[in-house]
């Protein structure tokens, strides 16, 4: 579906908007891009780490005399060779950070709090021998009780993994330590009053299963410690300047010893926004003096990076007859994993977002237990709870008898709704996707049999952050783009597209790079749907910066003021200002790169901001579920994505998230989790049995585009990235539901469980097949 | 770990049974080198058959088929003649993992890697096919039900290697099938698995039938009860409910990542009444596509 | 055990090595002979980023040891392209935008070539279950599926004859 991008202002531009190749494509599509295992360095040793095989443990020592003994072995490292940090939280990014729970989560301190939680890391000469020295360190253990899931994490009694832990956000604190590390309270109206202005009112329970990123490149980095200290580390990461702080601070070095180089990002959706091999590497470096390698097995990435939570829920939403909501409650529990820092802030913040809803009240508790500390995934936390909150708020329309889209348009947020969590939203496309889902031709089409149709909408923040970025004027007129947020997805050739259509200059003369961190300022990562938005936002910037000094350096040529010169933005030449100013021949930036010499030297646009005015991008999405009755076995027929970008640069691959959020969705919905045993050991750590979808599960994944502009950014753009993961889990349980007759409150809808809530509902009449 | 790659059964069984460490045949290699990679397995030897020409050939004459061993997936998929002879088969061996995987796995390392699971299995039982074995002291066959006797266990001595099956000609009115549940359409192991061959006469009463249930028990199953179903009728709705429930009967599955007990019954009877209708349709003259 | 020392031919280009008997042939393409563009995603056979052509057949890579390359023809990403004329699945794949990341990329490229060489004319099923072993974690195969049927048609019509 290329050609559906439903934007009233696409016309006025001539770069914005088209599908041309991007600029590190052919890299791509040839095999020489370089990935994050691709590199190798001369004299380079091979690191790799000790994992727990244990749940919960203390370690009662650590023994690595053998291993350093052994021959071709040349540097050992247990948490011991680590500065101790402060066990403190503090605001980062789209979550906060604590150094001690980073550290922590790179080499275990006196407890063992995972199976393949990082116990001590080697650098050998070969793989092989760094294999034997891993077997011949000896870690004493007592093994101790361990909890997995995030109810029984609450029970009291529970196996407590911190025995210091306080639950923060409840007055008067609690006096006995639990794993609840947070809780969280979000509120608006009166909730009471709603419910008992509503007519109907729905309550029901959900759960979610822990699920992975499951980006295809594992995690990869070889670092370097030169004699006179200074570090070079290159790394499969969302955020370059994000690993050099972290591991700056984890060392205790200055951050000025190391420079960190992205390598192409074999896929991230969030879970390379933090450091696991990295400090390990410039550590073991360091010791070794010479360069070490480290690059995780799919086990080791399954087992011990960074999924997201699993989570319970309850959720109770309160309508009128006539389809007002009048109410919402939620009570979220996400399990964080080993460490604080689950993503139930913005779940909280997201359940409602999507409606304009005037009482509303969320608690949230984030809760640790035995399982890898969870890492940002797409969305981080939306999924979740706009799944439960989209299921109700489904089973609400049914319940009414309303039709679900009209039930949502009836409720849905627009400019001037208060949302839950603080802001009034400025103009946003919610309005603008539902009724294109209801005109879609998708959604007055025919079922077949044992098929069900959902539709859900969906809602994410996006961000901005800091941001720089640099536009080199070369001698020939050509330009030399540097951003700082790794590319995971086509953000090159958008950045391009923005400064073609910026400065006029055709496509083919820009050539963009991912600077590292040297050649920049500080730039927060590539994730919160951000780099489109922020870097996208300082290259319009910096062009714009040219453009000053191409105004100035005419003006001093032909010896004007500075306001008597101006940047005709249709042919993309300085020109005088007016007739009064004289007759000079328009000059183009190639005329300008000429003369820049004589007129004061380079010309270089820089620009280094905090992007502040990201808008959030609402979704509706549309699902066509068949069931077999007989096997439970649920397949996604026909799909549409209906989301606001704000303003779609490239369309490919805007469409490209729209699909790419869709498929994880569905996965999160019908087959992906994290299946543990009752020892505590992860029983699926590979993709054969974490399953995510391949190509022969998916139909064609429709997708509609809508354009409202982003008043804060100069094209308009919202970022793409995120909300088109938030609607599938909803869209295709709906769809299930409406399939079958029968509810459905958990994820995932494995063939078992779909097949024995259909022979449940047979025996008492209530399954539709 | 040493790697031998000898040209004749006799040599390779010297090998595995002379060496005192742990031994290992390597055919497709799809199982044995991710059991290796994983830490699963260590051998000290792997003795590679692939240029051992008699494991490498399909033949066929009036009695029947010989496969070798260490025949690939794509391979089969291939032979024409095969495929008409045995679709389920066939079907059932080119449902082994990805079109990379079927470019290496082979039905004689499905067998040996002794997983109840193995996908070619089901369907080299309910074909009635023997089990063609090498060793040390000679050579023997062996139904292939017989070979596994438990999971990750054969009856397979030390020094004998599976060289090939033996599959009987496709009878006249006969027709095979294999299907399996797993939750994607591809890339998982069997949850369920089940091989059905039958035979009718002209008039369509089915004269034989067998079925074979995997991924339900230790190891795959041949169910007995399957010919008192079918036989002597027409295959038809109340033929098929027997059959079906004589499946579920016999499983005796576990709970596991994959599935759990009840799950594995109940789809095993809806598995084994889709498989018959399948072979059934094939007995007819059908040409029919299981996936 | 000493290594083995192997003669093989990779795209083409007559190559020797030695290597371990557990080396797989990906660890050999990767590690010896710096090709990497051929990708580790798992090392177990499930996700098909490791895709080569060995005497013409697909293959995981990390399912095949290095010594069994002896004598036979390799074919990987780095041979798909000749000189600076791209393969047109490399075409298609760049104009309907169908890599993100493009670390899944050359795996499902030397898997489609593999397909077209062998059914010209394949429908979109049968697209997606060649390539079931090739994930994609980032695209949702859409666009995938769309430059392979394009490129196969373009190929059926000897627009890129060459």
């Amino acid at each position: 579906m290329q050609d559906k991008v439903q934007s009233p202002m696409s016309s006025e531009f001539s770069v914005i908007g088209t599908r041309p190749i991007r600029p590190d494509g052919v890299d791509k599509v040839t095999g020489r891009a370089r990935f994050g295992a691709d590199l190798n360095l001369p004299g380079q040793l091979t690191g790799l780490v000790l994992r727990s095989p244990h749940a919960h443990a203390r370690i009662k020592s650590i023994d690595t005399t053998a291993a350093a003994a052994l021959a071709g072995v040349k540097a050992v490292v247990t948490r011991k060779d680590f500065i101790e940090q402060p066990d403190g939280t503090s605001a980062f990014g789209e979550g906060t950070l604590n150094l001690h729970d980073v550290i922590s989560t790179v080499l275990a301190g006196d407890k063992v709090l995972f199976a393949g939680h990082p116990v001590a890391a080697v650098a050998a000469t070969s793989r092989e021998i760094a294999k034997q020295a891993l077997k011949l360190i000896k870690v004493d253990y007592e093994v101790l009780p361990h909890v997995i899931d995030v109810d029984e994490a609450m029970a009291p009694g529970a196996p407590l993994l911190h025995a210091g832990m306080i639950t923060q956000g409840v007055t008067p604190a609690p006096t006995t330590p639990s794993n609840i590390a947070k809780r969280i309270d979000i509120g608006l109206g009166d909730v009471d009053a709603g419910f008992k202005a509503a007519d109907v009112i729905i309550e029901r329970s959900f759960k979610t299963a822990a699920v992975h990123q499951g980006y295809i490149e594992p995690h990869a980095c070889i670092a370097t410690v030169s004699e006179d200290g200074q570090a070079e580390l290159w790394v499969s990461t969302q955020g370059h300047w994000i690993v050099r702080m972290l591991c700056a601070k984890l060392l205790g070095w200055d951050i000025n010893r190391i420079k960190v180089t992205a390598a192409e990002i074999g896929g991230g959706f969030g879970g390379k926004t933090v450091v696991y091999l990295e400090p390990l590497s410039l550590l073991l470096s360091q010791k070794a003096r010479r360069p070490v390698k480290m690059v995780m097995s799919r086990e080791e990435v399954m087992r011990a990076s960074g999924p997201t939570s699993a989570a319970s829920m309850t959720i109770k939403i309160g309508a009128t007859k006539d389809g007002r909501i009048t109410a919402g409650e939620a009570l979220l529990k996400f399990q964080a994993g080993m460490a604080p820092g689950s993503p139930v802030g913005p779940g909280c913040m997201c359940a409602f977002a999507p409606y304009d809803i005037a009482n509303i009240k969320v608690v949230g508790y984030d809760v640790v237990s035995n399982r890898p500390k969870v890492a940002a995934y797409r969305a981080p936390g939306a999924p979740i709870s706009e799944y439960a909150v989209e299921s109700v708020i489904d089973e609400l329309a049914g319940k009414l008898g309303l039709d679900p889209i009209e039930f949502r348009l009836k409720n849905a947020a627009k400019q001037g709704t208060k949302a839950a969590y603080g802001p009034k939203f400025g103009p946003v496309g919610m309005v603008e996707a539902l009724e294109a889902a209801k005109a879609s031709a998708h959604w007055r089409s025919p079922l077949g049999k044992n098929q069900g149709r959902g539709i859900a909408a969906g809602f994410w923040f996006n961000i901005g952050g800091e941001t720089t970025v640099s536009l080199v004027l070369n001698e020939d007129g050509t330009l030399g783009l540097t951003a700082g947020t790794p590319d995971i997805g086509g953000l090159r050739a958008s950045l391009c597209m923005m400064a073609s259509e910026e400065l006029k200059v055709p496509l083919e003369k820009i050539r963009v790079q991912i600077g590292d961190t040297n050649q920049l300022g500080y730039n927060f990562l590539t994730g919160g749907s951000r780099s489109t938005f922020s870097s996208g936002m300082a290259t319009v910037e910096a062009a714009r910066d040219i453009k000053r000094e191409a105004i100035k350096r005419a003006a001093k040529l032909w010896e004007l003021p500075e306001e008597a010169v101006e940047w005709d933005a249709a042919s993309g030449a300085v020109r005088p200002a007016g007739p009064n100013a004289g007759k000079h021949k328009p000059m183009t930036l190639v005329d300008i790169a000429k003369i820049a010499g004589k007129t004061g030297g380079p010309i270089v646009g820089y620009s280094r901001l905090n992007a502040h005015g990201a808008a959030p991008s609402f979704a509706a999405h549309i699902a066509d579920v068949e069931v077999d009755p007989e096997t439970g076995k649920v397949s996604v027929v026909r799909y549409t994505a209906i989301q606001d970008a704000g303003r779609a640069i490239h369309p490919s691959y805007v469409e490209g998230q729209y699909q790419g959020g869709v498929a994880q969705g569905i996965g999160w919905a019908l087959n992906e989790e994290y299946i543990y045993g009752q020892d505590g050991q992860l029983q699926n750590a590979g993709f054969l049995d974490y399953r995510i979808p391949v190509a022969s599960d998916l139909p064609m994944l429709d997708t509609i585009i809508i354009e409202v502009p982003n008043p804060a950014h100069p094209y308009g753009v919202r970022g793409v990235g995120e909300t088109c993961i938030v609607p599938p889990l909803a869209a295709v349980s709906n769809a299930v539901s409406r399939a079958t007759g029968i509810r459905f409150a958990e994820l995932p809808m494995s063939p078992p469980k779909v097949l024995a809530a259909l022979d449940a509902a047979r025996a008492n009449g209530a399954a539709k097949i | 770990m040493r790697y031998a790659a000898p040209e004749t059964i006799e040599k390779a069984c010297h090998l595995l049974a002379s060496e005192q460490g742990l031994a290992r045949v390597l055919a497709g290699g799809t199982d044995l080198l991710v059991q290796i990679k994983t830490d699963v397995l260590d051998p000290v030897l792997v003795v590679d058959i692939k240029h051992i020409a008699e494991v490498r050939s399909i033949t066929n004459d009036a009695k029947g088929w010989h496969i070798g061993a260490a025949v690939t997936g794509a391979e089969l998929k291939e032979h024409a003649a095969l495929r008409a002879a045995w679709p389920g088969v066939v079907e059932a061996a080119n449902l082994i993992g990805s079109t990379q995987v079927q470019g290496r796995a082979t039905m004689g390392g499905n067998l040996c890697n002794g997983s109840p699971a193995a996908d070619s299995v089901p369907a080299l039982i309910a074909a009635g096919a023997m089990a063609l074995i090498a060793g040390p002291n000679g050579r023997r066959e062996l139904p292939v039900e017989d070979v596994m006797t438990g999971v990750r266990k054969l009856a397979l001595t030390k020094g004998e290697i599976i060289t090939g099956f033996r599959l009987p000609a496709r009878p006249k009115h006969g027709g095979d099938a294999y299907l399996r549940f797993i939750p994607r359409t591809e890339m998982d192991i069997a949850v369920v698995g089940c091989g059905v061959a039958l035979a009718i006469d002209d008039k369509g009463v089915c004269t034989a039938a067998r079925m074979s249930l995997g991924a339900v028990a230790a190891r795959p199953l041949l169910v007995a009860d399957a010919a008192n179903a079918l036989v002597g009728t027409k295959v038809d709705a109340s033929a098929l409910d027997k059959l079906a429930a004589a499946a579920s009967a016999a499983c005796r599955p576990i709970d596991d990542k994959r599935g759990t007990k009840d799950f594995r019954i109940k789809v095993a009877g809806v598995l084994a009444r889709r498989t018959a209708q399948f072979a059934l349709d094939r007995a007819h003259g059908k040409t029919t596509q299981t996936h | 055990m000493a290594k083995h020392h192997v003669v093989t031919t990779v795209n083409g280009d007559p190559v020797e090595f030695l290597c371990e008997s557990g080396e797989t042939l990906l660890d050999v393409l990767r590690n010896q002979l710096n090709m990497t563009g051929t990708k580790e995603g798992c090392s177990t056979g499930d996700c098909g980023a490791c895709s080569v052509t060995v005497d013409g057949r697909l293959v995981c890579s990390c399912l095949m040891l290095g010594v069994e390359a002896a004598g036979k023809k390799i074919g990987t990403i780095e041979g798909l392209a000749s000189g600076d004329k791209l393969h047109p699945l490399q075409q298609k794949f760049l104009e309907h935008a169908a890599l993100q990341c493009g670390v899944c990329t050359p795996g499902v490229l030397v898997a489609a070539k593999a397909l077209l060489e062998k059914h010209p004319d394949p429908t979109e099923t049968e697209v997606r279950y060649w390539l079931a072993g090739n994930l994609c974690r980032c695209t949702g195969y859409d666009k995938i599926i769309r430059a392979v049927m394009d490129a196969a048609k373009d190929m059926r019509s000897g627009r890129h004859a060459g």
